[in-house]
C-alpha cells in the first residue's frame, strides 16, 4: 500500500485558518527553518481511509484469537479507555499547582494500594515506562540495599536458563554479573545447581512465577529461603502475574521486589496501542530507596532519585485501576482463574498430536516442542506458525523459551471462550493433517494475509527505518 | 557435513585452526546452520583476554542471540571485522570466515578432532 508521503499533493489541506487580526511576531533568524518541514498535505478523509487501511492489514485482539505466549494479549476493556479519557485527567500538566490535581493524586494512591495488596508488597513507585525498565529500577533498589549496608562484594544476580532476556539484560545494565542456574526435568529451577552457586557475591535472584514454560515452582519457598539465608534479595518478573493474581501473592513466596506489567495483566495496551508501564513495588527494607512517584512528595533522602520524567505513564495507570475497580475481589482471581483454565483445556485437546515440553498441568500458558515433527517431516514451528495465520488467529509464540526446541508457547488468557478454543484446536488439528499429507504446502503459507512471509534477514540485515525523499 | 581435518574442534561448535604464532577461531558450519540467517555480530576488541570456555562475542539470527565460546584461552591479536556489514559471510563459509585470531593461546590440548567433533553432533543433529 502507498505511504502518506505517496499520497501527499502540494498545497492539499483540511483547515482553513481564518486570517489573523494581529500583528505578526517576528522570530529572530537563527531559530527560522530554513525551509518547511516535508511533512504530507493530505485531506482529513484520505489520512483516514490511510489508516483504516493499514489496520486492515495488521492483526490485533479485536481482529480474533491472540495467543501470543508470554505476553498476555487479553482484551482491553473499552471502559478503560473512557476512564483515561475523562477530561480531569487529560487536560492536566505535571507542572500545575499541587492542590489542583487532587484526582489524579488518588488514582496514584488507589492503584498503589491495591497493587500492593495484590502483590503482597508494602509500597510502590509508578515510574518505570514498561516491563524491563522495572526491572532496571528493582534491581538498583537490591544493589542500594546492599551498598546502605556497606556490602560492596555482592556483584551476582542469579537467573534461570528459562527466564525472560530482559533479566539477564537489566542485571548487566545495573552493573551486575549474571550466574545462570540450569531447569530440573519439570522446567523448575534445579535445587542443587541454585545451592551450588550461592555465596556472599551474590546480590539476589530473579524469578518469574509461573516461569517461562508455564509452570508453577513447587520449591518456591525453598528457593526464597536459600537466597535470603546467603544473604541475597529476591525479584519477582510480574510477567507471568496473570497466572496467579488473586490467589497467591509474590510477596508470600518470599519476593522482596516486583515489577508488574500492567499493559499486561492489568488489560492496557500493548505496544503501538499506548505506552507501556512497569511499576515497581517492594517490601519495606527497600521503600526508602524508591523515586518519590505520588503527586506532591519530595525525594526521600535516601532515594534513587527519578527514573522518568514526572509520574510515569500515568494514563496507563488510569486504565489499570479501572480495570481492578470492575472486577473487584471477586473478579481478579476469576479472571486469572479462567486463564489457567483456557490453558488447561486448550494444551489437554493438543497433546495427543502435538508433544508437549513438560507432561503435567500448565498455568496460563504451555509450550510444546516441535523438535520430532520438524525431524520427520520438515515442518518446524515457524510453518505451523504461519499455516495458523490462514485459520484467521494470530501464531503464538515462536522459539520461544531457548530451553525448548522448536517451541511453540500459547497464552489463550481469559478473553476466549470456548468456542474460540474449540476453532483453535480444530485449526491445530487440520494443520497436524497437512504435516502427514502434504508438509510442502506449509513452507509456503501462509496464503490469505495481504503479505505471505516477509523477508526477516533482509529486513535485518539491510533495515530501511526512514522514507527516502529522494525517491521524488 | 562439512568438517575440515586439518582443524581442531570444540563441544560449543567452534573450529581452530594454528596459523604460525596465532590462533585462528571461527564457528562450525553445523552452528552456522543451526542457528540460520545471521543478521548482526558483536566483536571483541584488540588485546582483550579470553578464557577457554567464556564467550568473547555473540550472534545474532532472526531466531535468537548466541553466545560464542573461546576455545582457548589468550589474547585477541586480529579481529574480522568484515563481518561487522556481512555476518553473512559466516552462513556462506564457515571455515573461511574467521572471527578472531588469539595470540598466547593454551588449552589447545582439549579440543577434539574432527571424527571426535562428528561424534558429538551426529548426536545432537
Amino acid at each position: 500500500m502507498k505511504l502518506l508521503f505517496e499520497r501527499s499533493v502540494k498545497g492539499r489541506r483540511t483547515y482553513l485558518m481564518p486570517k489573523s487580526t494581529f500583528p505578526k511576531a517576528e522570530l529572530p533568524d537563527h531559530l527560522k527553518r530554513k525551509e518547511a518541514p516535508r511533512l504530507p498535505e493530505m485531506s482529513e478523509v484520505a489520512v483516514a481511509r490511510h489508516y483504516k487501511e493499514l489496520s486492515k492489514q495488521a492483526f490485533g485482539v479485536t481482529s480474533g484469537f491472540y495467543p501470543l505466549g508470554s505476553c498476555t494479549m487479553k482484551y482491553n476493556p473499552r471502559v478503560n479507555e473512557a476512564a483515561a479519557g475523562l477530561p480531569g485527567f487529560t487536560g492536566v500538566h505535571p507542572l500545575q499547582p499541587k492542590d489542583t490535581v487532587k484526582g489524579c493524586q488518588e488514582v496514584i494512591i488507589q492503584a498503589e494500594k491495591l497493587l500492593c495488596e495484590i502483590t503482597g508488597m508494602d509500597n510502590m513507585s509508578f515510574q518505570p515506562a514498561a516491563g524491563a525498565h522495572g526491572e532496571f529500577l528493582g534491581l538498583l533498589l537490591i544493589k542500594k540495599y546492599h551498598e546502605e549496608r556497606g556490602d560492596f562484594k555482592r556483584k551476582r544476580i542469579i537467573v534461570p536458563d528459562s527466564a525472560h532476556g530482559t533479566n539477564p539484560a537489566s542485571a548487566a545494565m545495573v552493573g551486575f554479573t549474571v550466574t545462570h542456574v540450569p531447569s530440573d526435568s519439570e522446567g523448575q529451577v534445579d535445587l542443587e545447581a541454585l545451592k551450588a552457586v550461592l555465596d556472599d557475591t551474590v546480590a539476589g535472584l530473579m524469578l518469574t512465577n509461573p516461569n517461562t514454560v508455564g509452570i508453577f515452582d513447587r520449591n518456591i519457598l525453598e528457593i526464597t529461603r536459600l537466597v535470603h539465608d546467603a544473604g541475597g534479595l529476591n525479584y519477582y518478573d510480574g510477567a507471568n502475574l496473570n497466572a496467579i493474581m488473586g490467589w497467591v501473592r509474590p510477596g508470600d513466596m518470599g519476593f522482596d521486589v516486583v515489577h508488574l506489567n500492567l499493559h499486561k495483566t492489568f488489560s492496557t495496551p500493548h505496544g503501538g496501542g499506548g505506552p507501556g508501564s512497569g511499576p515497581v513495588g517492594c517490601k519495606k527494607i527497600l521503600s526508602p530507596y524508591l523515586p518519590a512517584s505520588k503527586l506532591g512528595d519530595e525525594e526521600k533522602e535516601k532515594s534513587l532519585g527519578q527514573v522518568r520524567s514526572f509520574y510515569g505513564n500515568f494514563l496507563v495507570v488510569v486504565r489499570a485501576l479501572t480495570y481492578i475497580l470492575t472486577l473487584g475481589k471477586e473478579g481478579l482471581p476469576q479472571a486469572s482463574g479462567m486463564a489457567v483454565l483456557n490453558a488447561n483445556y486448550l494444551m489437554q485437546k493438543l497433546k495427543d498430536v502435538y508433544p508437549m515440553a513438560y507432561d503435567r498441568l500448565c498455568m496460563h500458558e504451555f509450550v510444546m516442542t516441535l523438535e520430532d515433527i520438524k525431524k520427520k517431516t520438515g515442518v518446524s514451528a515457524l510453518d505451523v506458525a504461519k499455516g495458523l495465520l490462514d485459520y484467521g488467529m494470530h501464531p503464538p509464540t515462536m522459539y520461544f523459551p531457548l530451553i525448548v526446541h522448536e517451541a511453540l508457547m500459547v497464552e489463550p488468557t481469559e478473553t476466549e471462550n470456548r468456542e474460540t478454543l474449540d476453532e483453535a484446536a480444530e485449526a491445530f488439528m487440520a494443520i497436524y493433517q497437512k504435516i502427514q499429507e502434504d508438509p510442502e504446502s506449509l513452507h509456503l503459507s501462509p496464503a490469505t494475509t495481504p503479505i505471505s512471509r516477509p523477508d526477516e534477514v533482509n529486513a535485518a540485515r539491510n533495515p530501511v527505518v526512514r522514507y527516502s525523499f529522494d525517491k521524488q | 557435513m562439512n568438517l575440515p581435518s586439518n582443524l581442531k574442534y570444540s563441544a560449543s561448535h567452534e573450529w581452530v585452526k594454528v596459523e604460525g604464532d596465532l590462533v585462528v577461531v571461527g564457528i562450525t558450519d553445523f552452528a552456522q546452520k543451526e542457528l540460520g540467517d545471521l543478521v548482526f555480530i558483536n566483536l571483541p576488541n584488540l588485546d582483550d583476554e579470553v578464557s577457554a570456555g567464556e564467550p568473547f562475542a555473540d550472534v545474532e539470527s532472526v531466531k535468537a542471540v548466541s553466545d560464542i565460546i573461546s576455545p582457548v584461552s589468550g589474547v585477541v591479536a586480529e579481529v574480522n571485522e568484515e563481518l561487522l556489514d556481512k555476518p553473512e559471510l559466516i552462513n556462506d563459509n564457515a571455515y573461511e570466515a574467521w572471527i578472531i585470531k588469539v595470540k598466547n593461546a593454551a588449552g589447545m590440548e582439549n579440543l577434539l578432532s574432527a571424527e571426535q567433533y562428528n561424534d558429538l553432533i551426529s548426536k545432537e543433529g
